[in-house]
């Protein structure tokens, strides 16, 4: 069974992989080449198109905190945490359109908008919380298997739940009078919904970051993340360190939630499901259990995402491209698991005895 | 154990999370919605019966906990109160203020319900008759099993017979005898009295003579010699075919459908099961190749201008098998390197690919787009249409019991070892000598097989293929059977499939709670049995197992603290 | 004859190098010990041997052909078997079916083979059980064949993991911490049961250990390794006497001068 490096090094497998890697590229180095050269897009259009990715992509890598810190710490997809998001994007709109009747959501838009991300934060980590304690905690020492499919059965329960509350169409967020309309900065014209989502989406991540780094709960999080028994030896009452890590992904989604209906300006009980899972992909790219990792995959794919089709499929001369957004997030979704699936920035998780 | 006196407090708070439970019931429209229906006419609707069950499950919980009479009818009162008081003081915020822009359901229909058409005034009423629905609830946790258990046999009957009331009076509607017991169980809606407490009697005699003859049936099976436990399992066989072959008359052209569905679906959860189940791995973009097989076919029969050949379904099902293999074996090369959850999401990644490439544009002029494919013929052979749903339920059969055949004999082989393996310690697994890219390629090759198989016969059914029928549900659906009809197992994928298919679809009248029900079941079977309806012996033995501690773990211990030199 | 040598083996982690220029020859038949503290570098050895790590630099030759390159699953065909520090058994497998797994590669009928139960599979399947049973009686496991691997206690799922290994038919044998968590009785039983796998089958047994009267008790060569490195190697009198290994290892002169 001698093997020479060379028969190695060009196993059908190898092959296969490298072939497959080359293709996207080229096919990604193509279609770019060739949209570019054509100058079928204005550069207005290009800004258009990238502010939409980092609007987007912010409150994708909101998301994607939630999802990032769970896994790091439990090792558990958390499936339900698209509908919590969901939950703070409801919430949002049944507090803004009171205040929209009683007309202090245009007396008073800073406040109100503050309120209304309070709120819906406080809901969806009430619901987080909920979710934990009934499908999640019984089943932490199960095999993998199990809690998965408790997460799916939460997702569902929670959509149809606010289906049922609420109806199953879509609600219509209301117009705050002082985000209508653009803003400029620094010569480009940004819509304001826009500009509240991406600054608003920044501040977070910001606290966040800083919460986790700086203070000692934020370092006992990271210690459980690290290795969840030596943390116990420790002294970290490890239950509630997994509540506080719910909590926070989960106000982190449910902030998104508002912002996300701010510039989609709609609502509805499925809403969750696909962000959830370009969220989850964000995570990923990023790497997972990494937090800043979330934030840069989350804007990376919300670029991506925006920017592709008219940068690469358009000049493939694929038809509709705006059609395959999704595929481009899935593509790179699964280029990157069977590639590095420690991520960008690289996988921080809870180590694995020898 | 130490045993505590529970705190009065707590019966309180079981009441008061029931009160909760019975706000959301409201809030979600089920009791609303169930309330339009009759479980026994003129007695009680199904909004009520569900109503009734919540309180007594209160009961029961309070009942339990207590354990001595006193303190369990006393829990029961306490429980029962509290619940009644949360109700109550739901009715009044809802009554006083509208709530409706915001909770749909909170209409005065709805409290008409809760407050049986009395309003405010009938509120006293209200907590009393949740009192008293506790109490019983809490009597019941105090009779001995062989009371409880027929009282319970009787009542799921009881709900049983009235929930399906519709397809049960369609069954009996030709024929003397069936005609008569049709009406004397049923009237227009729902059961009568009568049909009701005959339901209940019937359930619980069973019920008894299973308990105090089913041990002994069971021993006398078990001690037959081996060839005459051979030959009756075979009889056994045989007759379930026999059935299974003329369900479709018998039960009607819905139904028929229905049986396509849940057939389709075992089909699907087998070829899944090989990978989750023997091997390991968990595949979540299994659709892809249920669309592979669907579209094959369509392709190789269509008359319309999509068509590639002009096939009958005969030739074209090994066809799409032969594909759908292919495409297994594609799809698993690149990878193969991952792992676990990660590839859990591959997968899915995988899925979502496929499906939104079938649905768009740019490959519309060859898979005919968000317009799928349409006129595809149905099976003939020999001149033999096989149009009904009853006679594709047959086809479905026919394979399903194939790929169950092929299943188990890959189980017992050395393939299926090294699935096993592969499933239990990949790394250690190929320290053994097994080439897990082989191994792992067969498995992804050969479940996408039988998906195909089952897209195969899901696109003659339909009669024709639309990307929309290929998402992502469709492979949450067939994990989630296969799991919760119990993993490994074969039977186990018909039981999973019957309940989380079948069950939905029959009740197809409270479709818009379907998935919320779907979703508190899943979480509950994995809380309660997550080694699933019908699960393989060892696998029941796997998940039970932290409830006796492994005997090496404490040895282990006890070795190091006597060795001084370790 | 030298079954396995390693010429110049180095291992890094990154930063971190856990092997570094090991040379290392186990003859054939032989018993030979690796002893070292922890650490240094043995499991690590034997990962790189069993095709687990790819060495960056070095070479291992087994039975005269590189092993460099190989997967593990090769290297198991060429012979060569081991067992795990944690016991990494099969859990929710019988013992039979563990022992089975382990003959894979010596099994030849395939899939299609299962499908149609064709008599040479019969064949193979009922002379693969009776051999599986052979080598769960041999190991002192007779008649435990249906019971799951994780409800053995802990000293008998060691003996099933040996069972396991020895179902591969290899000429070399690995055993990392044969008797770790056992007590001494039952760490002497093992001893002697290892000493009689190499009489009765002719097998090379390396084996990795902390227990040092069972080291000194059959080892034939020692092989002490530290951070990496060989540090003494020879007959147990004379690797006891090392003040370097004294030094590194042992720490106190309270040696296996106990090895009564």
């Amino acid at each position: 069974m001698r093997r020479s490096f060379w028969q190695r090094f060009f196993s059908p497998i190898t092959l296969f992989l490298w072939a497959f890697r080359i293709v996207v590229i080229l096919a990604i180095l193509v279609g770019s080449f060739r949209t570019l050269t054509a100058g079928k897009y204005a550069g207005d259009q290009w800004i258009d198109v990238i502010v939409f990715g980092l609007s987007q992509g912010s409150i994708y890598a909101l998301i994607a905190l939630g999802y990032t810190m769970v896994y790091g710490i439990l090792r558990m997809i958390n499936f339900a945490h698209g509908e919590i998001f969901m939950s703070g994007a409801y919430t949002a709109y049944f507090v803004a359109a009171a205040f929209l009747s009683s007309g202090f959501l245009n007396r008073n838009p800073v406040v109100s908008l503050l309120v209304v991300i309070a709120v819906a934060m406080a809901t969806s980590t009430a619901i987080a919380l909920l979710v934990e304690r009934i499908a999640y905690r019984p089943l932490r020492r199960a095999p993998r298997l199990v809690p998965l499919i408790s997460a799916i059965g939460a997702s569902f329960f929670l959509q149809y739940t606010f289906r049922g509350f609420f109806g199953a169409g879509f609600q219509a967020y209301p117009d705050w009078n002082v985000l209508k309309g653009e803003v400029v900065l620094a010569g480009i014209g940004v819509l304001r919904t826009q500009a509240v989502a991406i600054v608003g989406a920044l501040f977070l991540m910001t606290v966040l970051y800083l919460f986790v780094m700086r203070t000692k709960t934020g370092t006992a999080m990271r210690a459980v993340s690290e290795d969840m028994e030596v943390a116990a030896m420790m002294g970290i009452d490890v239950d509630r360190i997994i509540v506080i890590t719910f909590g926070v992904g989960a106000a982190a989604a449910g902030a998104a939630g508002v912002l996300y209906a701010l510039v989609f300006r709609q609502v509805w009980f499925f809403m969750g499901f696909v962000p959830g899972i370009k969220a989850f992909t964000a995570a990923v790219l990023g790497g997972i259990g990494n937090i800043p990792g979330a934030m840069v995959g989350g804007i990376f794919l919300g670029l991506i995402e925006s920017a592709g089709p008219i940068l690469f499929l358009d000049g493939l001369g694929i038809p509709s491209p705006n059609q395959l957004k999704d595929v481009i997030a899935f593509v790179m979704l699964v280029m990157v698991l069977i590639f590095r699936p420690t991520g960008i920035l690289g996988e921080r998780l809870a180590t694995k005895k020898a | 154990m130490i045993t505590r006196r529970p705190r009065w407090t707590s019966y309180l708070g079981i009441g008061a999370v029931t009160g909760g439970v019975a706000v959301f019931l409201a809030l979600v429209g089920m009791v609303e919605t169930f309330s339009r229906r009759q479980i026994i006419v003129g007695v009680i609707s199904l909004g009520h019966a569900l109503l009734l069950l919540t309180g007594l499950a209160s009961g029961y919980a309070a009942g339990r906990r207590a354990g001595r009479p006193a303190a369990a009818l006393g829990g029961g009162v306490l429980a029962g109160a509290a619940t009644g008081v949360v109700v109550a003081a739901f009715v009044v915020l809802g009554t006083s203020v509208d709530f409706r822009h915001m909770f749909v359901a909170s209409s005065p229909g709805l409290y008409d319900i809760l407050t049986f058409a009395r309003g405010r005034a009938g509120l006293p009423l209200v907590v009393l008759a949740w009192t008293l629905v506790s109490v019983v609830g809490a009597g019941l946790a105090l009779l001995p099993a062989t009371i409880r258990r027929p009282a319970f046999a009787g009542a799921v009957t009881v709900i049983f017979l009235g929930l399906f009331q519709e397809l049960l009076q369609l069954t009996l509607q030709e024929g003397t005898v069936q005609t008569l017991l049709r009406g004397f169980l049923f009237t227009g809606d729902g059961l009568l009295p009568r049909g009701a407490l005959t339901g209940f009697a019937v359930a619980a005699v069973g019920s008894i003579a299973s308990w105090r003859w089913g041990a002994t049936v069971r021993g006398r099976a078990r001690s037959m010699p081996p060839r005459s436990r051979r030959i009756s399992a075979y009889t056994a066989l045989l007759l379930a075919v026999i059935i299974l072959f003329y369900l479709p008359r018998i039960v009607g052209e819905f139904p028929s459908q229905v049986l396509v569905f849940v057939g389709l679906f075992t089909l699907m959860g087998l070829g899944l099961n090989l990978e989750v189940g023997f091997a390991g791995l968990l595949d979540l973009g299994f659709v892809a190749f249920f669309a592979i097989g669907a579209y094959t076919v369509a392709l190789l029969t269509t008359p319309e201008k999509y068509a590639i050949a002009q096939f009958s379904f005969w030739l074209a099902v090994p066809v799409a098998l032969v594909v759908s293999l292919v495409a297994g074996v594609f799809f698993g090369l690149p990878i193969l390197g991952i792992r676990g959850d990660y590839l859990a999401i591959a997968t899915l990644g995988f899925g979502e690919i496929m499906r939104l490439l079938v649905l768009s544009d740019f490959l519309k002029p060859w898979l005919g787009g968000s317009r799928g494919i349409i006129n595809l013929p149905k099976p003939i052979i020999f001149g033999y249409e096989f149009k009904e749903f009853g006679q594709l339920f047959w086809i479905t059969i026919v394979a399903s019991a194939f790929i169950a055949f092929v299943a188990a004999r890959l189980r017992d082989s050395r393939l299926g070892r090294s699935w096993m393996a592969i499933r239990e310690d990949e790394d250690v697994a190929e320290a053994m000598g097994i080439n897990t890219v082989t191994s792992k390629l067969l498995a992804y090759g050969i479940g996408g097989a039988f998906a195909g198989m089952g897209g195969a016969i899901f696109a003659v059914m339909i009669g024709s293929v639309f990307p929309h029928s290929f998402n992502l549900l469709v492979s949450i659906n067939t994990l989630a059977l296969i799991i919760v009809g119990g993993m490994g197992s074969l039977p186990g994928v018909i039981v999973g499939s019957l309940f989380l298919v079948g069950l939905p679809e029959l009740l197809r009248e409270f479709a818009e709670f379907r998935y919320l029900v779907y979703g508190a079941v899943l979480i509950l079977m994995m809380i309660v049995r997550p080694e699933g309806l019908w699960p393989e012996a060892a696998r029941a033995r796997e998940l039970h197992a932290e409830e006796a501690p492994a005997p090496a773990a404490e040895e282990a211990l006890a070795a190091v603290g006597s060795d001084g030199e370790a | 004859m030298a079954i396995l040598t390693a010429r110049d083996v180095t291992k890094r982690f990154g930063g971190l190098v856990a092997l570094s220029d090991l040379d290392l020859d186990v003859e054939e038949r032989s018993l030979h010990s690796i002893i070292g503290p922890n650490g240094a570098g043995k499991t690590t050895f034997f990962n790189c041997v069993t095709g687990f790590y790819r060495a960056e630099e070095g070479r291992v030759t087994f039975d005269g052909l590189p092993l460099e390159g190989l997967r593990p699953d090769e290297i198991t065909q060429l012979g060569i078997a081991r067992t795990y520090q944690n016991i990494r058994l099969f859990a929710n497998m019988t013992c039979l079916e563990n022992v089975l797994v382990g003959m894979h590669v010596h099994l030849r009928s395939t899939w299609v083979d299962a499908l149609l139960r064709s008599p040479r599979m019969r064949r193979e399947e009922a002379e693969a059980y009776r051999e599986a049973r052979r080598l769960l009686e041999y190991v002192g496991l007779k008649g435990k064949g249906d019971l799951l691997a994780k409800a053995l206690p802990y000293g008998e799922q060691r003996r099933l993991e040996i069972a396991r290994a020895l179902a591969t038919k290899p000429k070399l044998l690995l055993l990392d911490e044969p008797t770790a968590g056992m007590n001494p009785r039952e760490s002497m039983d093992t001893m002697a049961f290892i000493r009689r796998l190499r009489d009765d089958l002719g097998i090379t047994i390396l084996l990795i250990e902390h227990n040092m009267r069972v080291v000194m008790g059959i080892s034939e060569i020692i092989t002490v390794l530290d951070f990496g490195e060989k540090i003494a190697e020879g007959p147990p009198e004379q690797v006891r006497n090392d003040p370097r290994v004294i030094e590194a290892y042992l720490g106190t002169r309270r040696i296996a001068g106990v090895g009564a």
